[in-house]
């Protein structure tokens, strides 16, 4: 087995004096889908602004590719292959959906994905090309977040809440999507409230409570009662 | 067994409070122990803390920060000298008239200005100003750009002798710091000021628990406006003298007040008084130095704002967790 | 009549300069929502760095901006990032009272570099020329101002809506944490946005400079004629900050033709008036 290509190494994170993650281990080896799971406040959001550099943390708890990257600033871990596509969308509301794309692709690192490859994924976003970017409906300004994602090239895409608040047959048509962005090879993280979703798409499921990782493993290793016991804290 | 207590008195407040009357004291007889000069001075002295107890209520309690407070500064004197030369008024009545008018006025200027949020607010303030400043200056009973004196009968009004004028514009400006220290203090131990704290702290919540945020900001502004033209009134009695560009310097009444209350410590009461004493000591100093004075002045403020936000006195605070003016309320658990 | 049409048009003209003066302003304000009270002094500066650079160089004050506006730009950038950028938050006290204090030792250093006595920049006969149209004379130096100021809300506009780096302005403005998720640092970003602001605070200064004279003291007044342009014309719609300024500098004509010592005071007026009744400005931003 090579080294993983993302890892956490007992990841504490605060918010001021107020801890959110307490000694967080995660190990994601390249080419992994993932599901993070756990109840609100659980720690999920903390997680992943942690990963993706909106948070600060002690640089050697967060390793991409063996090098220490969780004290470094968004945008440079952006540059060093990290994408999130964040809770609730958070498109900029005075770009049109192709500016959106664009500035995603500031980092301009090379891959498959470029403006056309994320037109012929989400065919709708093409005639939408140049409207306001909060004009569309919630799925498709979840479409252009994917989109705005992926054109930075990413080895790791991170997805936070990806279907919060969608209609059921946009999330499903988003997750249909799913296997062909992670084809060519990029690690994916996804936070999910809908448990059986994420479950779908992913080989290994961490289960976060209380800032802890309450469980972890392949995931059909794992019973639906342990979820259970590790979402909600009851004694399994 | 021990039952806790709360309190706003420490015992460091009530030594304050008992040194503070001992100076208090000691300040009224300084007409018989200071020279000409520093009785002079520290007449400035007051009225500059003065100044400076209520742009730190405004700005650092109400969070209207004002760079137009001149405004009324130069409004207080103007009144000063109209009310005296046409209305025949004593210097005291009419300055004491002044604040009145300036209270009424400040209400319409605030409704317009209050339309401007935060930055942009205080460039507004500063618009006033500059009305207040070109209006009198078209005024040519008042001398128009070029100013006035006070004339020599109003001014014998005051007292028969030079050092008893002195000596009674001295106690007026130990007065009215005083007053105004007594009133900012009392104003925020009461429900009001808890009102004001409260907004400054978060201004969602304060108007979920009721508190008409717009009409608090709106007393505080009119307050504050009627006792800075009493100020200005007094600032001027000092002077004898009076011309647009003096009444109404951004620099000398703004400025300076605002780097006072800065490097002091803003939103704490203490700031101001012991950032008039750093303001008067840099300025005896270095004020042979000019313009450099006046950028070390910007500088220092500067430094303060990024690197101890809550002034000098924020650093003494944090230290010896000290508040000589007993606002916040403190648990004790008294041993029995 | 023909004379209060000349004072309209003047004021139109007029009207150019505090366009140039509030754009800048304008543009950091829509980027960072920074109010910038020392921009005045910036003006002021710009004046300067030019009086220096005809004097020195012994070029003509236009020849001047190729130094001037690369120099403030400079500033700009080192200035945003060794300062503002620190001051930046939800908290409107530190801004306002760094760029404050930036602004008195900004007036008293020139004080201390230039003296207190007025200057001016010598544009030669360019000054004095005129065109007579319709009976009205138009001077050559307001109506370059006026193009001038044209033509700098055109390229400002250009830059926000059709350039990269207008992309990375607005996004910046739309949300700094999912700007830098995108690679943006906003402390650069934010360097650039005024660095941009102070090229413009460069034209500004150098057409101020040929227009009147100057002396340390006079930039507060820059700043509240560039801040009531912004005002009038409504926060964050460029186009109406020209409108802003051409109604200030109307008001201010026709205010001197009434009684030349009402002409600042016209333009006040006329601020007071609009705040009164359209707070927001006559020309808002319309949003999405």
């Amino acid at each position: 087995m090579s080294d993983p290509v993302l890892q956490l190494a007992g990841l504490d994170a605060y918010y001021g004096d107020f801890q959110a993650l307490y000694g967080v281990d995660m190990e994601v080896n390249a080419g992994e889908v993932i599901a993070i799971i756990g109840a609100n406040g659980a720690g999920k959001t903390t997680l992943m602004r942690s990963i993706s550099g909106l948070l600060p943390n002690a640089a050697d708890q967060v390793l991409f590719k063996g090098q220490p990257i969780g004290a470094l600033r968004a945008d440079q871990v952006a540059y060093a292959g990290v994408a999130l596509v964040p809770e609730g969308r958070q498109l900029f509301a005075s770009l049109s959906v192709e500016e959106n794309l664009k500035l995603g692709g500031t980092v301009g690192r090379q891959g498959p994905w470029f403006l056309e490859a994320v037109y012929g994924l989400f065919p709708i976003l093409k005639e939408r090309r140049n409207q306001p970017s909060t004009s569309l409906s919630g799925g498709q300004q979840q479409m252009v977040a994917i989109g705005r994602a992926l054109m930075s090239n990413p080895e790791v895409i991170l997805f936070d809440e990806i279907s919060l608040g969608l209609a059921p047959v946009i999330i499903k048509s988003i997750y249909e999507a799913l296997p062909n962005i992670v084809s060519g090879g990029m690690t994916a993280m996804i936070v999910e409230q809908d448990v059986t979703k994420a479950l779908s798409v992913s080989s290994r499921v961490y289960c976060l409570q209380e800032g802890r990782v309450s469980l972890s493993g392949r995931v059909e290793d794992i019973t639906r009662d342990q979820i259970t016991a590790a979402y909600f804290g009851v004694a399994a | 067994m021990s039952a806790p207590v709360v309190t706003r008195a420490t015992r460091a407040s009530r030594v304050a409070m008992i040194v503070a009357a001992l100076a208090v004291i000691v300040l009224a007889l300084a007409p018989w122990w200071a020279g000409r000069a520093d009785l002079r001075l520290m007449g400035e002295i007051f009225l500059y803390l003065s100044l400076a107890c209520l742009w730190n209520l405004m700005a650092g309690y109400a969070g209207l920060v004002s760079v137009g407070q001149q405004a009324f500064v130069g409004f207080g004197g103007y009144m000063l000298f109209a009310l005296t030369i046409f209305g025949g008024l004593h210097p005291i009545v009419a300055i004491l008239g002044s604040g009145v008018l300036a209270a009424m006025l400040s209400v319409p200027v605030a409704a317009l200005i209050f339309r401007l949020k935060g930055a942009y607010f205080a460039i507004g303030t500063w618009v006033m100003a500059e009305v207040f400043r070109l209006t009198f200056a078209q005024i040519s009973a008042l001398g128009g750009g070029s100013g006035t004196s006070l004339p020599v009968d109003v001014v014998r009004s005051l007292a028969d002798s030079r050092s008893g004028r002195e000596a009674f514009s001295y106690w007026l400006a130990l007065g009215a710091a005083i007053t105004v220290i007594a009133c900012v203090y009392l104003f925020l131990r009461s429900r009001r000021g808890l009102a004001l704290t409260a907004i400054r702290d978060s201004e969602v919540a304060a108007s979920g628990l009721g508190i008409d945020i717009w009409r608090t900001k709106l007393e505080v502004y009119v307050v504050t406006s009627a006792f800075t033209a009493i100020i200005g009134g007094l600032l001027f009695l000092q002077k004898l003298r009076i011309s647009p560009d003096a009444a109404f310097s951004v620099n000398d009444w703004t400025a300076f007040v605002i780097f006072i209350v800065v490097i002091g410590g803003i939103g704490t009461l203490e700031g101001p008084i012991i950032g008039t004493l750093i303001f008067f000591l840099l300025r005896e100093t270095l004020a042979d130095f000019g313009t450099i004075y006046l950028m070390v002045l910007g500088a220092v403020a500067i430094v303060v704002m990024l690197k101890a936000p809550k002034g000098v006195w924020g650093l003494v605070r944090d230290r010896y967790d000290l508040e000589l003016f007993p606002l916040s309320y403190r648990v004790r658990t008294k041993k029995e | 009549m023909i004379e209060w049409l000349n004072a309209i048009v003047q004021g139109v003209l007029l009207g150019g300069l505090y366009a140039l003066f509030a754009a800048g302003l304008s543009l950091i304000f829509g980027v960072m929502r920074l109010v910038n009270i020392a921009h005045g002094d910036l003006i002021i500066l710009a004046a300067y760095l030019g009086l220096s650079t005809t004097v020195m160089l012994g070029v003509h004050p236009f020849v001047a901006l190729l130094v001037v506006m690369p120099a403030m730009a400079g500033i700009g950038y080192v200035l945003q990032r060794g300062l503002l950028n620190q001051t930046l938050g939800t908290d409107i006290l530190p801004p306002l009272l760094v760029t404050f204090g930036l602004s008195v030792i900004l007036q008293n250093a020139l004080l201390e570099g230039y003296t207190a006595d007025p200057q001016k920049l010598s544009a030669g006969s360019i000054e004095t020329a005129s065109l007579s149209v319709g009976g009205l004379s138009l001077g050559v130096l307001p109506l370059l101002t006026f193009a001038m100021a044209v033509a700098v809300i055109a390229g400002l506009q250009w830059i926000f809506y059709a350039t990269a780096l207008g992309r990375q302005f607005r996004a910046v403005s739309d949300n700094q944490d999912i700007a830098q998720l995108m690679g943006l640092n906003k402390a650069h970003v934010f360097g650039l946005a005024m660095a941009l602001a102070l090229a413009v605070t460069a034209i500004a200064g150098i057409m101020l400079g040929v227009r009147t004279s100057f002396d340390p003291s006079i930039g507060g007044g820059r700043l509240i004629f560039g801040f009531e342009a912004v005002i009038i014309g409504g926060l964050g719609n460029i186009w109406g900050t020209l409108a802003g300024g051409v109604i200030l500098g109307v008001a201010q004509t026709i205010g001197a033709k009434i009684d030349p010592g009402w002409q600042v005071l016209a333009g006040h007026i006329a601020f007071l008036v609009v705040l009164a009744i359209r707070p927001n400005g006559l020309f808002p931003r319309v949003e999405h």
